[in-house]
């Protein structure tokens, strides 16, 4: 693999290419283009490449940007966009149908906290609000995870007995528009590690099927079934996939969630994206001095690994979890997942399950911000209602 | 075919129209060939259409002109995907993408730009209503004329949201009652042709049911040419324009005699043709027969005043830059 100097938008800008021609030999790839800050980049650098059997179409909205995908997929081909914040509100309804068409469209959300009052800065509440969008969803920590994971989620989505559209996520601005050095791959690696793109129940000129007419409520329940099988298919394919990408890279990315120093761990926090790279620090800092702390990233949401977390959370007695997003009237969505995750052995088992809301509008989530959160836990017997830690840029 | 239906005398028949030397229409006679019926059909038996919806008609003519060839279609959810029955059926004869209400021009894109990558050269053909292109798609089907997009779009215009049941729509003609203008709308109806051809596109085209020959003609036309070709359709819809089923293709016939629905044609959303000159029927002939125009709050001279100035305009296109 290259190692090249890129941006995060770049990066994902280029593995999308890729994957796009790597599709050249069947049915190639397209996509609908829409800017919006802070993925502007991406679909900018897709419009300026010549694939040898595909196109990017400029469209008028995200709306139709997703269209577009939904359409090109419809007809065989590999398809995806990108888009933030208030494209992903305004994209909304052609969100669910990609997921309700069961097509494997693939789509970078960069994280933006979404308007009004405007605001560019990082919030993962806009790829968040889409979680019941029948969409796998993937939050990235940095830009070889972003590289690394949008190859995944083609290979996941694409996978017969998956057949849903795939979200991959990250953070605007602090990955968006940083630079990293990446390991790129060759178009000949992504060629070999992407299967040529198969839509089964693809349009046809030869089978006169109407895909997304009417339907009763037992076939439409029979479909929103077949779905959740399929979204619990997602872990071990996943597995298999991680395999194939150590057979075609040479290296095994994270999976559904990456441990840092749970062993043995009292005190555990979970969280996602670039936060998770200043906790693991703070973790490991922690750890040095001699508390029993560790993390949990969560790269992938949907489906929300709750047996890895299960078996990953060991005995940790007390479990924070940060959350860059708000749910009004609830609180982190993420924090949801884990209480749900963990149910009634919640109180049975004594465990505390924190929400600490930080960060939110792109406010800088640093070292002193975890730390504090830290001590909090470390400190709590019971929880809480969502502890918010207001933090500026 | 009159039919006694109670007027508020306010709707009289239609007067001479005042246009000085016209235009010839163009009428082009189809040859024995193209009068070739397809034995599959793209609207097949078992769709749910209402009795004398013009749509049923339209995909039928659609079918006959296009012949043995199988259009992809994206159509969105309006009338037209209730036409295909409940899963695991489909009365379409034909691939249909069900797309959102807004996106079956996006959509079409879609299809037709990776069938074409493909070398795939079958017609991608959007079959929207008046809703999903006057009203909640004009953003999606103007950016599609904008790029030119190699789709053939046909709006099948009931003037109403049929589906929803009968409301007023930006197609909805001046003081027609709908069950959201219940006295009748005030506004007047949007001039989607002229809008359409403000693209320039390659060709924009209106289709009457009540006029097979020039119906078949223009879906070829449209067919031998590539990129954004756009057909309005005008589509009765018995049930919203209080109209017997049985009279969808004399009303049409009537709507284009009295002068009210042109038929004619843009090429490259510059060049005018028309194909048919008013003559035949009347205003009255036409209103009397649907009680959404009896119940209208608007007189005939106002709706003739439209038709004259319509025709007015239309000619002198045709004069400055004819066909």
């Amino acid at each position: 693999m290259p190692r090249t100097l890129l941006t995060g938008n770049h990066a994902a800008g280029r593995v999308l290419a890729l994957a796009g021609e790597a599709n050249r030999a069947a049915r190639g790839c397209c996509g609908g283009a829409y800017p919006i800050t802070p993925q502007t980049e991406i679909i900018e650098y897709l419009r300026g490449v010549n694939f040898t059997r595909g196109r990017i179409v400029p469209v008028e909205s995200e709306h139709s940007a997703m269209a577009v995908c939904i359409g090109a997929a419809l007809a065989g081909a590999r398809a995806f966009t990108a888009s933030s914040a208030n494209g992903l509100s305004y994209m909304t309804e052609n969100v669910f149908a990609a997921g309700y068409y069961r097509l494997p469209i693939v789509m970078i959300a960069v994280n933006r906290t979404l308007g009004p009052p405007w605001n560019i800065w990082v919030d993962q509440g806009d790829s968040l609000a889409l979680r019941d969008a029948a969409w796998l969803q993937f939050y990235t920590e940095a830009h070889q995870d972003l590289v690394d994971t949008i190859l995944l989620a083609f290979r996941v989505a694409e996978d017969a007995r998956v057949l849903l559209p795939a979200m991959v996520a990250l953070d605007g601005f602090v990955v968006s528009h940083t630079q990293m050095v990446v390991d790129l791959p060759t178009q000949e690696q992504v060629d070999a590690f992407l299967p040529p793109c198969r839509v089964p129940h693809a349009l046809r000129a030869d089978h006169p099927a109407t895909v997304g007419g009417l339907t009763w409520p037992a076939e439409t329940a029979h479909h929103r079934r077949e779905i959740q099988e399929a979204m619990e298919r997602v872990p071990a394919v996943l597995e298999e996939a991680l395999d194939a990408f150590e057979r075609c890279f040479g290296r095994r990315p994270s999976g559904a969630l990456a441990e840092t120093q749970t062993e043995d761990a009292e005190t555990v926090l979970i969280s996602c994206n670039t936060m998770s790279r200043t906790l693991r620090d703070v973790i490991r800092a922690r750890r040095e001095a001699g508390e029993k702390v560790g993390m949990i990233n969560c790269k992938l949401f949907r489906p929300f690994p709750r047996q890895a977390l299960l078996d990953s959370i060991g005995q940790a007695t007390r479990v924070g979890v940060l959350d860059r997003n708000h749910s009004p009237g609830s609180g982190g969505v993420f924090w949801q997942e884990v209480a749900a995750t963990f149910g009634g052995t919640a109180q049975r088992d004594g465990r505390v399950i924190q929400d600490y809301i930080v960060g939110l509008g792109g406010g800088d989530v640093t070292p002193a911000v975890l730390n504090e959160v830290v001590d909090d836990l470390r400190r709590r017997n019971h929880a809480a209602a969502p502890v918010w830690r207001e933090v500026a840029l | 075919m009159s039919r006694t239906v109670s007027s508020t005398g306010r709707v009289t028949p239609c007067e001479h129209l005042d246009v000085a030397e016209p235009p010839p229409a163009v009428v082009v006679q189809p040859s024995a060939d193209e009068l070739h019926i397809p034995t599959e059909l793209i609207l097949r038996p078992g769709n749910t259409n209402c009795a004398g919806c013009g749509m049923s008609l339209g995909l039928q003519l659609l079918k006959q002109a296009l012949g043995d060839e199988t259009p992809y279609m994206s159509i969105p959810a309006c009338c037209g995907i209730v036409t295909a029955g409940a899963f695991p059926t489909s009365a379409y004869g034909a691939p249909v993408a069900a797309s959102t209400f807004a996106s079956a021009a996006a959509v079409a894109c879609g299809i037709s730009t990776v069938l074409r990558q493909n070398g795939d050269d079958h017609p991608v053909i959007c079959w929207a209503g008046d809703g999903g292109t006057y009203d909640i798609g004009m953003a999606t089907i103007s950016a599609a004329a904008e790029r030119n997009d190699d789709i053939i779009y046909i709006c099948y215009d009931n003037e109403i949201y049929g589906n929803t049941g009968g409301q007023r729509s930006s197609a909805t003609p001046q003081g027609v009652a709908t069950s959201t203008t219940p006295r009748g709308k005030p506004e007047r109806k949007k001039d989607i042709m002229r809008i359409m051809a403000a693209h320039g596109i390659p060709y924009a085209a209106t289709l009457s049911v009540a006029h097979r020959d020039d119906f078949l003609r223009k879906v070829r036309t449209a067919r031998s040419l590539t990129g954004f070709r756009f057909l309005l359709l005008l589509s009765p819809c018995p049930t919203g324009w209080k109209s017997e089923p049985d009279e969808s293709v004399e009303l049409v016939r009537r709507a284009v005699g009295c002068g009210l629905f042109p038929l004619f044609e843009v090429f490259d959303g510059m060049r005018y043709r028309i194909n048919v000159r008013p003559g035949g029927a009347t205003l009255e002939q036409y209103t009397s027969c649907q009680r959404r125009y009896t119940s209208a709050a608007i007189d005939a001279a106002t709706i003739r005043a439209g038709i004259d100035e319509q025709w007015k305009w239309l000619d002198a296109q045709c004069r400055a830059f004819p066909a």
